[in-house]
């Protein structure tokens, strides 16, 4: 029992602009309000569009849940691999490390009002990215999860 | 007195989520009540931390160097994000409680002696 | 009987949110005191023009830290309660 023809042509259109809008937030989060925690939720809106507009069980077959399950441990995994990482270069855990290293992310930000530089930020850029990434696994996996119903009801 | 609004407004909202859980007898009813108390709760917060005449705490193209209290905010994002956690569990356990007993009905569970 | 007392105790709740509402004053918090280091120095120090995901991600990053974890935690947990059994069903099923 699918939708109408209407709404399954508007959701082919409109999935791929959601996706490159959610994740222009999450790199952008250290110069325009944003970040991790709501890029992720606005690529998560994408599964909910592809769910609602063709039937469960014609997604079940295509969004796989291994790959879902594997990029949300991915991203908590990155989030405290970096924050480890800076044991060895001397500061304390949590410690901005990437500032004035020069390999990426690395210019140091003009005082006062400006317009903004993505190349600056230290760890902040590598952080949103995790947490993007790992809430989108989770949002995707709970709306996966609670769709399907319990054992024993309609497959 | 009129300035007060926001504060206003969120003790209404914490009052009008503990009237949902109070008054009705359907469990899915109850749990859209605790979503309006933890939504009352964060504009609490956020309407805490603002100082008059001031902009947003970013520095990016600034109309002015006045802003107002950063600390807050960051509290709001993280209640927010465990406001969603305790919802998906508490529905999770809704939707197991209606497949044992077969009814939504508060009142009704409790006869039950199973 | 059981009504009235509801609605007593509806109306001491809605005096008591009230009240509070007219103590606080809207706009002139009183202590800024750390607010104010964060703002002047918080460019040089983490290296954002966004302060907020500054003090999210670099001043208060242990809290992230658990935020994170809680979520991680409650997927887990909402997995365990959706799980699909193997293929002996009538054996597994508990009643």
């Amino acid at each position: 029992m699918n939708m109408s023809n209407l709404v399954r042509s508007g959701a082919n259109i409109l999935m791929p602009f959601i996706l490159v809008y959610g994740f222009y937030i999450v790199v952008h989060g250290h110069l325009t309000p944003g970040g991790g925690f709501q890029g992720g939720a606005v690529i998560a809106t994408a599964v909910v569009l592809l769910m609602v507009a063709y039937s469960y069980e014609n997604v079940r077959a295509s969004v796989s849940k291994h790959v879902l399950k594997n990029s949300e441990t991915a991203g908590l995994l990155l989030f405290i691999g970096t924050a480890l990482l800076a044991l060895t270069a001397g500061l304390a855990f949590f410690g901005n490390w990437l500032l004035d290293l020069g390999v990426i992310f690395g210019t140091p930000v003009a005082f006062g009002v400006n317009p903004g530089d993505i190349n600056t930020g230290g760890i902040i850029p590598v952080l949103n990215i995790a947490v993007g990434i790992e809430v989108l696994g989770a949002m995707g996996l709970l709306l996966l999860a609670m769709l399907g119903g319990l054992k024993g009801d309609a497959e | 007195m009129i300035e007060n609004i926001p504060f206003f407004c969120a003790g209404l909202l914490v009052l009008i989520g503990l009237a949902v859980i109070v008054t009705k007898r359907d469990l899915i009813k109850m749990v859209m009540g605790l979503a309006l108390v933890e939504a009352g709760v964060n504009l609490l917060l956020v309407a805490t931390g603002y100082i008059s005449d001031s902009v947003a705490p970013i520095f990016t193209n600034a109309p002015s160097t006045d802003m107002v209290m950063p600390t807050v905010q960051a509290m709001t994002l993280t209640n927010i994000v465990i406001g969603i956690a305790t919802t998906a569990l508490l529905l999770s356990f809704v939707m197991i409680v209606y497949k044992k007993y077969g009814t939504r009905d508060v009142t009704e569970m409790r006869r039950l002696k199973e | 009987m059981k009504n009235a007392l509801r609605v007593g105790v509806l109306v001491v709740c809605a005096v008591a949110f009230l009240v509070a509402g007219l103590g606080l004053s809207f706009g002139t918090p009183a202590y800024t005191d750390m607010d104010d280091y964060m703002l002047a120095h918080g460019q040089e120090e983490t290296g954002s023009n966004n302060i907020v995901t500054g003090v999210v991600f670099d001043y208060r990053g242990f809290d992230t830290l658990g935020e994170a974890t809680v979520l991680f935690t409650v997927v887990l947990g909402a997995g365990l309660v959706f799980r699909r059994l193997g293929k002996k069903e009538d054996e597994y099923e508990y009643e």
